[in-house]
């Protein structure tokens, strides 16, 4: 059963055609990776999942409805929820309140105010906060502020920062772009336990094939805007059309 | 943990009510404990108050609430001429008046944030202040400025006053009221007013402590963080970032009510851009997003306003008898420039000290102050509050520093 499902997805930027009759389908509790060249397209398919660009034509929907046109607060209510390129928390913020801001998203929707609820008493989304915290690993540095943490740590936090919306989706934009090797190893650690404890969809768009054939059940090739192969690892590894595309690039760089 | 956070609250605001109704006897030895302008210390509190929930919290930079505290005045003063000469329903008026007002203003400036946004409130705020000194003579008397009359029809109560203006009062108690107590050489003066605007500054100061420990102060902490990421995360921050500006836009108009309750007269001049321009100077210096911070920052910079710009040459004079003339007078030419009507050359060096060296305001100061003091005095006893912890987190590497902060570091 599929859950996300792109149909006849074109988006051009002047000249150039990014995206060319893109179609792809991710099936429920897999995880997908898009793999690609450089420019092949990848980043703007992610953007076209999450509202930030609008495709020119083409369907884009996620459990049988359109997420075009929707804004990104919507998008997140419907259970998709993102992790960026690089890190983004709200660095002025306790760590705490980093993850207890998404779970009150999850509880309350896009807008609610109790103006005159005392945090201190919402003991349900603390403790919620407090487990996911514990999952990661954060839970000892709670107090401190966001701005403090390691880039590794940060992308921990966002972790958790997803997972306490319990999302049926979660995007990931290049997870261990710009890591050391040490923080990249923990962060497919901390995927791969992630993966196993909560049913979770992962879609991720990735450089490192090291990354991506740890984790991937189920992996898209994109080459020059276009869906190439779309198969298990296994077979993607020794597919001629894969080997064309990245070594056409390896000769032009 | 979570205790300790509440008691720290009830400490604050125990502290702060006592301070603030023991403000004559306070105020006097600095000569500043004569009701109007005790009064004023008190309204401006409350309008910095407000100001800081939308930019303490959400980070949006109002040039334009000067137009909130116009348009309260001068709603507030027309339920004075018209339907009572008691201040609760001119007060209850200009708030309803003064939020939606700052809801159509809100509605249209928050759709951009940054320079865009001060912009248009700064616009909309200069335009409210030329219409209220032409188009709209008929409703604000224009230059004159609109005050209480003999003709005022006071459906209410015209029946109690033939012959001459009636002045504010609640429930019979006149604002102007004030008892004069002896005490200690001085004259402590116990006026209406003051305490009337005191018990509404401690309401609001109550009301602004259970927004920011609110979780929906902590997600209008997030907009000024990361507006973007919030946006990521479900929330749909353009309805909160409004809600501040209305809740910020209300205290503005309660304030510019108790200013026409205090002194009936309301003049276009109010809503200028200066007057904008104050409460953010008031707010900044105090420290932006902490709690008490606007209103220690509204007193300094009405005490300057108002004290130091009445200290001329002889004053400074008066204070060098001791020394020989011409030393006496050197002193004199020296200091003199920064007093008087200079005033404001020595609010814009303590201004720019603060900002320079304490970006958090005044209350970052006195936080370092009280560390400075905790770290002297040995052993930290477990009162220590959470400024310490948050001092601690930079330079604490073990982890027996007491995690006190709970949700919230900044303010104190």
């Amino acid at each position: 059963m599929s859950i996300l499902k792109v149909k006849g997805v074109n988006k051009r930027f002047g000249g150039l055609l990014a995206l060319d009759d893109v179609n792809l389908s991710v099936r429920e509790n897999t995880f997908h990776a898009i793999i690609g060249p450089n420019g092949a397209g990848k980043s703007t398919l992610l953007n076209c999942f999450i509202g930030k660009l609008m495709p020119d034509s083409g369907t884009v929907s996620f459990n049988d409805r359109s997420l075009l046109g929707l804004e990104p607060h919507e998008i997140n209510q419907t259970g998709i929820s993102r992790v960026f390129q690089t890190p983004e928390v709200f660095s002025e913020l306790s760590i705490l309140e980093n993850v207890m801001i998404p779970a009150f998203a999850h509880r309350d929707g896009a807008f609610h105010i109790s103006p005159f609820k005392s945090l201190a008493k919402e003991t349900a989304i603390r403790e919620q906060a407090e487990k996911i915290l514990q999952d990661v690993g954060l839970i000892d540095e709670r107090h401190h502020t966001a701005s403090a943490m390691s880039r590794g740590n940060k992308r921990r936090l966002e972790m958790a920062m997803c997972l306490v919306q319990q999302p049926k989706l979660l995007l990931l934009d290049e997870p261990t772009a710009g890591m050391a090797r040490a923080d990249t190893n923990n962060t497919i650690d901390l995927l791969k336990t992630i993966n196993e404890a909560h049913n979770i969809t992962f879609v991720v768009i990735e450089h490192d094939m090291h990354v991506v054939f740890s984790l991937a059940d189920r992996i898209s090739v994109l080459s020059q805007g276009h869906v190439i192969v779309e198969d298990h690892p296994e077979n993607i590894k020794g597919h001629p059309k894969v080997q064309e595309a990245y070594l056409g690039t390896a000769e032009s760089e | 943990m979570l205790k300790t956070l509440r008691t720290n609250d009830t400490a604050l605001m125990i502290l702060f009510t006592l301070v603030v109704l023991a403000g004559p006897l306070i105020l006097a030895p600095v000569g500043a404990g004569y009701p109007d302008l005790m009064q004023r210390f008190v309204i401006y509190g409350i309008f910095a108050i407000g100001f800081n929930i939308l930019f303490g919290l959400t980070g949006y930079l109002s040039f334009g609430h000067a137009a909130f505290l116009g348009v309260g005045s001068y709603s507030a003063l027309w339920m004075l001429k018209l339907l009572s000469i008691n201040i609760v329903p001119a007060i209850i008026f200009a708030v309803v008046v003064s939020g939606l007002f700052a809801l159509l203003i809100g509605f249209v400036s928050l759709r951009r944030s940054g320079i865009y946004f001060s912009i248009l409130t700064l616009a909309f705020a200069q335009m409210s202040y030329n219409l209220a000194y032409s188009v709209l003579t008929p409703i604000t008397n224009g230059e004159t400025g609109l005050q209480l009359d003999l003709e005022d029809p006071r459906i209410l109560d015209s029946a109690g006053s033939a012959g001459q203006v009636a002045s504010p009062s609640f429930f019979g108690l006149e604002m102007g009221d004030t008892a004069v107590v002896p005490f200690l050489g001085m004259d402590l003066q116990f006026n209406v007013g003051f305490y009337v605007s005191a018990l509404i500054l401690i309401g609001m100061f109550y009301l602004s402590l259970r927004i920011f420990r609110s979780p929906f102060g902590m997600i209008l902490r997030a907009v000024k963080s990361n507006q973007t990421r919030l946006n990521y995360t479900g929330f749909n921050s353009r309805p909160y970032t409004l809600t501040a500006f209305v809740i910020s836009g209300m205290y503005a108009g309660l304030a510019g009510a108790l200013l026409v309750c205090m002194d009936p007269l309301a003049g276009a001049e109010r809503m200028q851009w200066t007057a904008s321009g104050e409460v953010v100077l008031m707010t900044i210096m105090g420290g932006a997003g902490t709690l008490i911070g606007p209103v220690l920052g509204a007193g300094i910079i009405k005490y300057f306003e108002n004290i130091f710009s009445r200290i001329n040459d002889e004053v400074v004079l008066g204070w060098f008898s001791a020394l020989p003339d011409w030393l006496a007078e050197a002193f004199t030419t020296v200091i003199s420039p920064f007093l008087g009507s200079g005033w404001h050359i020595s609010l814009g060096l303590i201004f720019m000290l603060v900002v320079i060296f304490l970006p958090g305001g005044l209350v970052e100061g006195a936080n370092r102050l009280m560390n400075l003091f905790t770290r002297l005095s040995g052993p930290r006893k477990n009162t220590a509050s959470e400024e310490d912890a948050y001092a601690d987190k930079g330079s604490l590497p073990t982890k027996a520093a007491p995690s006190s902060t709970v949700v919230n570091t900044k303010e104190s």
